[in-house]
């Protein structure tokens, strides 16, 4: 979302989706046949009907949506935070209890969505019954509105106070459970719908279908592959990089963050004497691949000065450099490059069509940073065609593979919670919280969960 | 591209007509070569073994919502940016800070390894060095400007270059030693949230998701809008490409996370559930593009699995919003940000099908009494 707050309409519009959704929830759980099972609830000396325990919430959250409990926990606290459900004791507290605690579903003429925005003359009537009705019975932050709504509404407060004082004598003919359970709504829908302050922000309409007309009119004329095509090229990909994602296979020697042993970041630096295996393997998956490897580029490099084609490399590092480089130095850049790699006679010149030399050494009259760019993409297909898939045949290529580490694995400590506690630099307010979370991680290291993980 | 205003003869219904006729068009055409969908290949492919990934390092420091991070290329430091105005640089293996930046403006939102943007509309360059004692807030370069608050920005291939996006509905290049704007791109017709580079073998590309509900391929050489996508039911969080190029995530409000295919230039997964209500703010992929991890405004992290469709597990743990996850460069972790102001590193437990699951059961005695059993696995 955006700190745009409202969108042409007029209504909040990340709430919008998220309150339609819970709504649905709240729906289906008072649903006659399907929907949970209510019972009457004693609150002091009270009976307040249709009411539920959070421990049933939970269980009929975890069978609806196949969840594990933790989820259902999570997801009842969503909905009791924002008003679908309230508790009746405790009810400033907005959590939801797995245990006998008794909740009640919050009327729909009390859902956010239902009567959003919460009007600050509602408020204002709100608070003012609850003045008259106990003196001095405000909490700090509701006597500061109060009191500021005063100021704000002041031409309407006898308005305020005559509502309130109406509305009190016709809930005083209510029943007694009735009306505790009305004043537990009101409660509940306060708490959370305070009424904030607005921005509002304005839109062009007819330039977003203009804009949207050119925007279709342009795909319809795109060119589109099969799905089974490029679909297979995503289960391809993910299969052949599977032993290379360490949080799919872990890593050798170890996962540095679980072992505390950075062998295998150092194992791995950019330069090493020696590569390991995966590392060599990867340079074969894709040019990119080989390219994006400062180690693997050097070898490439070699291989290509021994088959007296290097130059096509040099020229595209030093196009790469002026494509990704200062402003400044494109004019200076692209003088170099033309001296080195494209005169006739250029001590590394590079093999390129007659069409595409025509096209670039036009364009280096007015030199900008794109103007190598189908010079380069040519050199780099016919490295990626020809030059790539022998150096994968070669000897130095296979030398290098057979010569490549494959890490042992290091065994794990038995005991995890005698590892070193990693303590942050810390603000001395965090530091007894910090020592107390250490010490909860080490008794409950090792408890593996597939459906979730909290501690 | 300026309004035009409305040509003689049309009227603001006409074109709406219009609009949806060619919307139709499109769909229709997106179809002809729909011939399967993803979790039907995908059903060929080995369930995932179970994941257990955990939370085990968390970095406390700031003073409030911490709104953006993002890992270094050595794989073990990360930046991070929060509500308290600062910007800290984190040795997340030791968990030390190692610079903190004081910022004049307290809503950072963005933060790569190095630019920062945020809502005072400018972009700022921060060099980072070794030496503790430079007053790095006074290096700062103001690179980027736009007219309304700039909500993500990300280095090209070097750091020559920034891409920014902004509340204005446009995205921008930039070059960084001058900042001078190289080429904007316009499109979207509300803010543009979010932006991820294309890691392709020409590098050209890049795609951006607003509050328009749609996610926008561009040109960066012509600023071009070349292809565009618009299935999200809300505002568009964040967009992350696929570790091929060929395809991209994207995270929502609207409590789904959508994978969409450049090749095919259609939505080919919908990453939801019915008891996932709450948007989903940033999303990133593992390394072999197998799992998408998903931050929510409930709090947690959703494991999905990107071919299958199904979700793999859910993370606890933060206590508020998560504004962004990020897998570490080398793909061992998972880094978390959220408005808890706390930073977390999570990783998986799990060895894969190669390894034998051993339990252990230890029992210590201690005078002449069974005080303590637990369960080690390996």
């Amino acid at each position: 979302m955006t700190i745009n707050t409202l969108a042409k309409g007029g209504c909040h519009r990340e709430q919008m989706a998220c309150f339609r959704k819970m709504e649905k929830v709240i729906v289906a759980m008072q649903d006659p046949d399907m929907g949970m099972k209510m019972r009457n609830q004693r609150l002091l000396i009270t009976v307040i009907p249709h009411a539920m325990t959070g421990h049933d919430i939970i269980t009929w959250l975890t069978h609806k949506y196949r969840i594990s409990e933790e989820e259902a926990l999570h997801l009842g606290n969503m909905l009791v935070k924002y008003g679908y459900i309230y508790p009746l004791k405790e009810p400033r507290c907005l959590v939801l209890r797995p245990d006998e605690s008794p909740y009640r579903f919050q009327t729909p003429y009390f859902w956010t969505s239902t009567r959003w925005p919460a009007s600050e003359l509602d408020y204002a009537i709100y608070l003012a019954k609850k003045n008259i009705r106990k003196q001095g019975e405000l909490m700090e932050y509701e006597k500061e509105r109060y009191s500021l709504l005063h100021k704000r509404i002041n031409h309407t407060w006898d308005f305020v106070v005559m509502q309130a004082r109406e509305q009190l004598r016709s809930s005083k003919q209510r029943r007694k459970a009735d009306r505790i359970v009305l004043e537990c709504q009101e409660q509940a829908y306060w708490l959370i719908n305070r009424p904030p302050v607005r921005s509002i922000t304005l839109y062009c309409i007819q330039l977003y279908c203009v804009v949207h007309i050119e925007a279709c009119r342009k795909a319809l004329g795109r060119n589109r592959v099969k799905s089974s095509i490029c679909l297979e090229g995503f289960l391809k990909y993910s299969e052949q990089y599977l032993n290379h994602d360490p949080i799919m296979q872990g890593c050798l020697p170890s996962n540095p963050w679980i072992s505390d042993d950075t062998a295998h970041w150092t194992m791995n630096a950019e330069i090493v004497p020696v590569p390991t295996r995966l590392r060599v393997e990867r340079w074969s998956f894709s040019f990119t691949e080989l390219l994006n490897d400062a180690m693997g580029r050097k070898e490439f490099m070699t291989y290509l000065e021994k088959e007296f084609s290097a130059e096509n490399l040099y020229f595209w590092q030093a196009c790469e450099d002026i494509r990704h480089g200062e402003n400044s130095k494109i004019v200076e850049k692209v003088e170099d490059v033309y001296k080195n790699f494209l005169a006739p006679g250029a001590a590394r010149w590079v093999n390129i069509d007659s069409k595409t030399m025509d096209k670039t050494l036009e364009g280096i009259k007015r030199p900008h940073r794109f103007v190598m760019d189908d010079a380069q993409m040519h050199i780099y297909f016919l490295m990626k065609k020809d030059s790539y898939p022998r150096y994968l045949k070669s000897d130095l290529y296979k030398n290098m593979l057979a010569k490549a580490i494959v890490p042992q694995e290091t065994k794990k400590s038995v005991f995890p919670f005698m590892r070193r506690q990693r303590h942050s630099s810390p603000s001395p307010a965090q530091t007894a919280t910090q020592a107390a979370e250490e010490e909860g991680l080490a008794k409950g290291a090792g408890a593996n969960s597939a459906a979730g993980s909290h501690f | 591209m300026a309004c035009q205003g409305l040509q003689k003869g049309e009227t603001l219904e006409s074109l709406k007509r219009e609009s949806e006729t060619l919307k139709k068009k499109l769909e229709e055409e997106r179809n002809k070569l729909n011939d399967v969908e993803l979790h039907q290949v995908a059903e060929k492919v080995e369930v995932l073994s179970a994941l257990s990934i955990k939370t085990r390092r968390v970095l406390k420091g700031h003073g409030n919502k911490v709104l953006c991070m993002d890992w270094c290329k050595d794989k073990r430091r990360m930046v991070s940016s929060s509500q308290d105005g600062k910007v800290i640089v984190w040795d997340a293996f030791t968990l030390n800070k190692e610079h903190g930046v004081p910022l004049p403006c307290t809503w950072v939102l963005a933060c790569a390894y190095a630019p920062l943007s945020g809502l005072d509309n400018k972009c700022s360059v921060i060099p980072l060095s070794l030496d503790k004692n430079e007053n790095l807030a006074a290096k700062k370069k103001s690179v980027a400007m736009h007219t309304n608050y700039v909500s993500g920005c990300s280095f090209t291939n070097s750091d020559m270059q920034l891409l920014t996006s902004s509340g204005d509905g446009t995205c921008a290049l930039w070059d960084v030693e001058s900042g001078q704007l190289l080429q904007s791109f316009h499109g979207h017709t509300a803010d543009v949230l979010s932006l991820d580079l294309a890691p392709s073998e020409t590098g050209n590309t890049f795609v951006s998701g607003g509050c328009d509900m749609k996610a926008n391929v561009w040109d960066m050489r012509s600023g071009q809008n070349i292809q565009s996508f618009e299935s999200h039911e809300s505002d568009i969080n964040c967009v992350k490409y696929y570790p091929s190029g060929d395809a991209f995530a994207s995270a929502s409000d609207d409590a789904t996370c959508r994978f969409y295919d450049l090749r095919a230039d259609r939505e080919v997964a919908v990453y939801q559930k019915d008891s996932i209500i709450f948007g989903a703010s940033t999303c990133d992929f593992s390394l072999s593009g197998r799992l998408l991890f998903a931050g929510y405004n409930d709090y947690t992290i959703n494991v999905w699995d990107v071919l299958k469709g199904t979700r793999a597990t859910i993370l606890f743990g933060h206590e508020n919003r998560v504004s962004r996850v990020r897998v570490s460069p080398d793909g061992t972790a998972l880094g978390s940000a959220s408005w808890d102001s706390t930073l977390r590193v999570s990783w998986s437990f799990s060895t894969g099908s190669n390894y034998i699951f051993r339990f252990i059961k230890l029992l210590f005695w201690v005078n002449s009494r069974l005080v303590l059993e637990f369960t080690v696995a390996f």
